[in-house]
C-alpha cells in the first residue's frame, strides 16, 4: 500500500523561479546593497556571494492583526509562585511577557538578510557599469576547463573505448586462463597418441575412455574462457584540466593627493575591480600590486591604498619610477604577462608630465601588455592628459578615458575585450 | 515478553529498511484503528525540503516572491544553524504525501513514519473539519490547475500586475475563508472547464448589480437606504469576487485561486494542537509497542526517545526560551491524559468526566479526533491533573491597569477558567480581528465600508492602513474601515487616508 519513491534525483532549485521574483522585486534594494559592499570589499574578493541586508519594513506582508492595548487574557506554563489575584508589574516591551501574541509580530529583526550567489552579485555589479551583455558572461563564468588526454581507465562511456588497448588486454586475459587447461589438454592428447600406439588390454581400453572425457571436459573449459570480458575494456581516461596557465601581475595606481576625495577613489575602485575580474578569468594566477602617489611614491596594501587619506601635490613620475623598478625587480617579463591601471584627477606638476611621458614611451610600455589610464575629472584636462594622448597614438596597448560615472568605465575596456577575439 | 524481531541495527536507511519498518508500524496502526489514506513517502533532500517549506507544503505552487523570500529566510536560518528543518512535512491529499529528509537516520525516518504516515494521515481523513472543509482527491490537481492558469495571466498581463494582484490577495488571504458555510468540493477538471463560464457570467451579475445609474449631480437622494450586502459578509475575498464593480474577470479568478487556497489551509490553523498532539501520542504509542514486540533495539529507544522529549519540551513562561505554549506538548500531553482518564482514572477524573472515565480508552481518543477541533477539544478535554502539570496559570492584561493581574492559577477555584481561557486562546475567530463587510455605497461613490468588531477594547495593529490600500486595489473604489466597540457605537474610523501616512 505504502509507496516509496526517491526524489532527491529530481531537479532542486523548485524555488528558483520564486527567488528571482524575489530578486527582481528588491532589486532597488539589492543593487544598492550590492554597490555598498563594492566599496568595502576587496579587490580580489569580488568573485564571490555577499550577505544582503533589506530593512524588513519593505519586504513585510501586511495582514490584519490586533494592536496592543485592551483587554486580554493569556494562559502561560510553568506558575512557580504565582497565586490568584498578584499584580505583576508589565513587562517592557519586547520581553517574552505577552507570549504568543507578540511572538508573531516578528519585532526582533529590522533586517531581512539573505545570501546573494556569486553569480547574482556580479549580475547586480555589472548592472552599475553597463556592462554588454555578452562581456557579462564571459567574466561571470567560472575559469573554463580543457579536457585532456589522462592515460586509460576501466570505467568510462562506450564512445571511450580504446580497441585496441581493450583487446590486447582480452588476448592476454585469454591466453593467461586457458594456460592451465591448454598445458593438461596437451599432456592428455600426448599421452592418449602413445596410449593408442600399445597394444590392447583391459586396462588400455579403460585408460582411453578416461583420457577421451578429459579431453573433451578440457577443451569445454578452454571453449568457456570469453573472447572479450568487461573486465578486458579499456578507456580513453580524459580530465579537466584548468585552462588558464599562464600568471599575471596587475599594477593598480593611484593618485592620492587631497584633490581625490572618497567618491572618486570609489570610482577607481571599481575600474581596478573590473581590470581584476577580466584579468582573473584569462589567467590562473594574478598578482595586484598597489602603488599610490603624492609626490612620493609608495607600495601598500589594499587598505591603505583605498582608505588613508595624504595631502600634498602629486608626481605621477615617481608612481612610475617605482613600478618600473618592481617590474625590473619581481616580475620578469619572460614569466608574467603585466598589466596597469593607473587612476587620478589628472592633477600634476606642471614640469613632471613630459618626465611621465618618456618614462613610459622609452621603459615602461615595452614591458606591459596594457596599461589603462583613468582620469576621474570629465572636463579641464591638464598636461598630463595631453601628454598621455600622445602616448596613445603611438601604443596599441594604451587606452585612456576620462570619465564621471560608474558606467563610463567600461569603455576602457573596450579596446582590452576587442583584442581577445582577433 | 520479547522475541528477537530485531528489524535492522544499522543507523542509516535504506528503501529496503524503510519498507520492512513501515509494514510493522502499519500493521500496528490499524491494530490500533487507525484508518488512512494510502501512503506515498518521498525522499527528499534539505534543499528540497526548503522548497517544500517555501511553497507553505504545498506539492506545487504558483509562483510568487513571497515563497521566494520564504526560501531564502528558511537557507539562511538553516545554514546559520539557528534551525533544524522539520524532519518532515506531510501533505492533506489522497495519497497522503510525506517527505521525509535524507540525512535523517533510520530511527528517525521510523519516526517520521509513524508521525506523519499514519499519526496526521488518520487525522486528515477523519477529523470532521478536513471531512467538511477539504478534498484530498481533489487538492493536488486543483493546485495545479491554479498555477498553470497563474502563469498564463502573467504571460498575456505582465509578471507584474499578476504580482500585485497577488499581494492584495495574500494580504486578505486569512479573510478568504469561510467560517461556517460549507463549501462545494473543488476538483481542477470542473475547476478548469467552468472557469470561462464564470467568468462570463459573473460579469453579467456584477454588472447587473451596478446597473442603477449613478446619481445625477445635483440630484437629491431621496431614495430609501438600501444596504448592500442584506448581511454583513465575513470571507473578504469572496465578496471582491463576486461584487468588485470593475474587476477583470482573471482577477476574480486569481482571488478565488488564493481564497480556495486559503479555505484549504483553514481546519489545519484551527487543529493545529489536536493534529499536532495525536501525531505525537500515536508515534510515542506505535514505537513503544515496536519496541516491546522486540523489532526494535534499545540503541533506537534512546535515540527516538532523545528527540520525542525535544518536540514536547515545553519551556516555563519566565524561560528566556519561552514563545508560548507549545502546541505538541499541550496536543500530546492531552490525549496521553485522556488515554489515562479512561484506563485508571481517579476521583478527580469522575467528578470532571463522567462520560468517558473508565471507558474505552481507543475508542474515546478516536472520538475526539474525529469531533474536536483545538478551541472545543481544550475546552472539553482538559483535566485538572494536566493543568497541574503544566502549571497553567492566566493572566490578565488590561491597558487601563498599571499592572498585569495574574487571575487564575492551577487550583480548584482556578480550573474552569484556566481551560476557558486557553480554548479561546485557540479561537481563530478571536485571535484575529473580526472585520466583516459592512456596507457599499451603491448610489453614490461606490466606497466599500468594513466593519471592525471590537472585542475587549483592541485596536488593529499598525498594518491596516496597509492592508486598506490592497483592498483597495482590488475593490477599485475607496474602501473604509471603522472600529464598533461593544455597545454598536463607532469609537475609530480611518475613512481618511492622509492620517495614515
Amino acid at each position: 500500500m505504502t509507496q516509496i519513491i526517491d526524489r532527491r534525483i529530481n531537479g532542486k532549485h523548485k524555488s528558483a523561479v520564486n527567488r528571482q521574483r524575489f530578486l527582481r522585486r528588491f532589486k532597488d534594494q539589492i543593487r544598492k546593497a550590492v554597490s555598498d559592499s563594492v566599496d568595502t570589499r576587496s579587490i580580489t574578493e569580488i568573485d564571490s556571494g555577499e550577505k544582503i541586508n533589506i530593512p524588513t519594513k519593505d519586504t513585510h506582508e501586511p495582514v490584519f492583526n490586533h494592536g496592543p492595548g485592551g483587554k486580554r487574557d493569556a494562559i502561560h506554563p510553568g506558575n512557580k509562585d504565582f497565586i490568584t489575584g498578584d499584580h505583576v508589574a508589565r513587562p517592557p516591551k519586547g520581553g517574552g511577557g505577552s507570549g504568543s501574541e507578540a511572538s508573531d509580530q516578528g519585532e526582533g529583526e529590522d533586517e531581512f538578510t539573505f545570501q546573494l550567489s556569486r553569480e547574482e552579485f556580479l549580475e547586480f555589479f555589472f548592472e552599475d557599469l553597463e556592462l554588454p551583455d555578452l562581456i557579462k558572461t564571459q567574466l561571470a563564468t567560472v575559469d573554463d576547463f580543457k579536457s585532456v588526454r589522462a592515460g586509460f581507465s576501466t570505467t568510462g562511456v562506450p564512445t571511450n573505448i580504446d580497441i585496441v588497448r581493450s583487446l590486447k588486454g582480452a588476448l592476454a586475459r585469454r591466453i593467461a586462463l586457458r594456460t592451465p587447461f591448454s598445458r593438461e589438454l596437451h599432456e592428455c592428447e600426448d599421452e592418449l597418441e602413445a596410449l593408442k600406439a600399445t597394444p590392447d588390454d583391459e586396462f588400455k581400453a579403460k585408460r582411453i575412455l578416461e583420457l577421451e572425457n578429459n579431453v573433451r571436459r578440457l577443451k569445454d573449459r578452454i571453449a568457456t574462457v570469453p573472447f572479450i570480458d568487461t573486465f578486458d575494456l579499456r578507456y580513453r581516461n580524459r580530465i579537466m584540466e584548468p585552462s588558464p596557465t599562464t600568471q599575471a601581475v596587475m599594477f593598480c595606481l593611484m593618485d592620492v593627493s587631497g584633490s581625490m576625495d572618497e567618491a572618486r577613489k570609489e570610482m577607481a575602485k571599481r575600474f581596478f575591480i573590473l581590470l581584476y575580474l577580466f584579468l582573473n578569468r584569462t589567467y590562473e594566477n594574478i598578482e595586484v600590486v598597489f602603488i599610490r602617489h603624492h609626490t612620493t611614491a609608495k607600495e601598500v596594501d589594499e587598505q591603505d591604498f583605498f582608505y588613508s587619506r595624504e595631502t600634498g601635490g602629486t608626481v605621477v613620475s615617481s608612481a612610475l619610477e617605482l613600478m618600473h623598478k618592481i617590474i625590473c625587480d619581481r616580475f620578469p617579463t619572460s614569466d608574467w604577462n603585466i598589466y596597469a591601471a593607473q587612476a587620478s584627477d589628472g592633477d600634476n606638476w606642471e614640469g613632471d608630465s613630459p618626465n611621465c611621458k618618456s618614462l613610459l614611451n622609452d621603459r615602461i610600455m615595452p614591458l606591459l601588455q596594457y596599461f589603462a589610464y583613468l582620469e576621474i575629472m570629465p572636463h579641464n584636462h591638464q598636461s598630463l592628459w595631453h601628454h598621455y594622448e600622445e602616448i596613445m597614438s603611438q601604443h596599441r596597448n594604451f587606452d585612456m578615458q576620462s570619465i564621471d560615472n560608474a558606467n563610463e568605465i567600461y569603455p576602457v575596456f573596450r579596446k582590452l575585450f576587442a583584442r581577445k577575439h582577433v | 515478553m520479547k522475541k528477537n524481531n530485531l528489524i535492522t541495527e544499522s543507523a542509516d536507511w535504506t528503501p529496503e529498511l524503510i519498507q520492512r519498518y513501515d509494514e510493522e508500524i502499519s500493521r500496528i496502526a490499524k491494530n490500533y484503528g487507525l484508518d488512512t489514506y494510502p501512503i506515498q513517502i518521498e525522499i527528499i533532500n534539505s534543499e528540497q525540503m526548503m522548497d517544500a517549506y517555501s511553497s507553505v507544503g504545498m506539492p506545487l505552487g504558483y509562483n510568487h516572491w513571497s515563497f521566494g523570500k520564504q526560501f531564502l529566510q528558511t537557507e539562511q536560518r538553516y545554514r546559520r544553524g539557528q534551525m533544524g528543518l522539520a524532519y518532515e512535512i506531510v501533505i492533506n491529499s489522497n495519497p497522503c504525501i510525506a517527505y521525509l529528509m535524507e540525512e535523517n537516520t533510520m530511527t528517525m525516518q521510523a519516526l517520521v513514519i509513524a508521525h506523519a504516515c499514519y499519526g496526521h494521515n488518520s487525522f486528515f481523513k477523519s477529523n470532521y473539519l478536513f471531512q467538511t472543509w477539504t478534498n484530498a482527491d481533489a487538492i493536488v490537481d486543483y493546485l495545479l490547475f491554479a498555477k498553470q492558469y497563474i502563469s498564463k495571466c502573467e504571460q498575456r498581463y505582465g509578471i507584474k500586475e499578476v504580482e500585485a494582484i497577488l499581494d492584495s490577495c495574500h494580504a486578505l488571504m486569512n479573510y478568504g475563508v469561510d467560517r461556517y458555510k460549507h463549501p462545494a468540493h473543488l476538483s481542477a477538471e470542473e475547476e478548469s472547464q467552468r472557469q470561462k463560464e464564470r467568468e462570463e457570467y459573473l460579469q453579467t451579475q456584477v454588472n447587473h448589480l451596478w446597473s442603477t445609474l449613478p446619481i445625477q449631480p445635483g440630484e437629491e437622494n431621496t431614495q430609501k437606504e438600501v444596504r448592500f450586502p442584506p448581511e454583513p459578509e465575513e470571507n473578504l475575498l469572496y465578496f471582491i469576487e463576486k461584487n468588485a464593480p470593475l474587476m477583470q474577470p482573471w482577477k476574480r479568478e486569481v482571488v478565488r485561486i488564493v481564497r480556495k487556497v486559503a479555505q484549504y489551509f483553514y481546519p489545519q490553523r484551527q487543529t493545529q494542537v489536536m493534529n499536532e498532539g495525536w501525531a505525537t501520542f500515536w508515534h510515542y504509542t506505535i514505537l513503544n509497542t515496536l519496541y516491546d514486540e522486540g523489532f526494535v533495539n534499545d540503541g533506537f529507544m534512546i535515540e527516538f526517545l532523545q528527540s520525542h522529549t525535544n518536540v514536547i519540551s515545553q519551556p516555563g513562561f519566565d524561560s528566556p526560551h519561552y514563545s508560548g505554549i507549545n502546541p505538541y506538548t499541550l496536543g500530546f500531553n492531552m490525549f496521553k491524559d485522556i488515554r489515562r482518564i479512561c484506563e485508571h482514572p481517579t476521583d478527580e477524573d469522575r467528578e470532571w468526566f463522567p462520560d468517558i472515565a473508565g471507558s474505552n480508552w481507543q475508542e474515546t481518543l478516536d472520538f475526539a479526533m474525529r469531533n474536536y477541533k483545538d478551541e472545543s477539544f481544550i475546552g472539553q478535554f482538559l483535566s485538572p491533573k494536566l493543568i497541574r502539570d503544566l502549571k497553567l496559570f492566566c493572566v490578565l492584561d488590561d491597558d487601563r491597569e498599571k499592572d498585569l493581574e495574574v487571575t487564575a492559577i492551577h487550583d480548584e477555584k482556578g480550573y474552569r477558567q484556566v481551560r476557558n481561557m486557553l480554548a479561546k486562546q485557540y479561537d481563530l475567530s478571536m485571535r484575529e480581528p473580526n472585520i466583516q463587510v459592512h456596507n457599499v455605497d451603491l448610489r453614490g461613490d461606490r466606497s466599500l465600508t468594513l466593519r471592525h468588531i471590537q472585542h475587549d477594547r483592541r485596536p488593529l495593529g499598525k498594518d491596516t492602513a496597509e492592508v486598506i490600500r490592497h483592498l483597495t486595489r482590488l475593490w477599485g473604489f475607496a474602501v473604509k474601515i471603522e472600529s464598533v466597540n461593544e455597545n454598536g457605537s463607532v469609537v475609530n474610523s480611518n475613512d481618511d487616508e492622509d492620517e495614515d501616512r
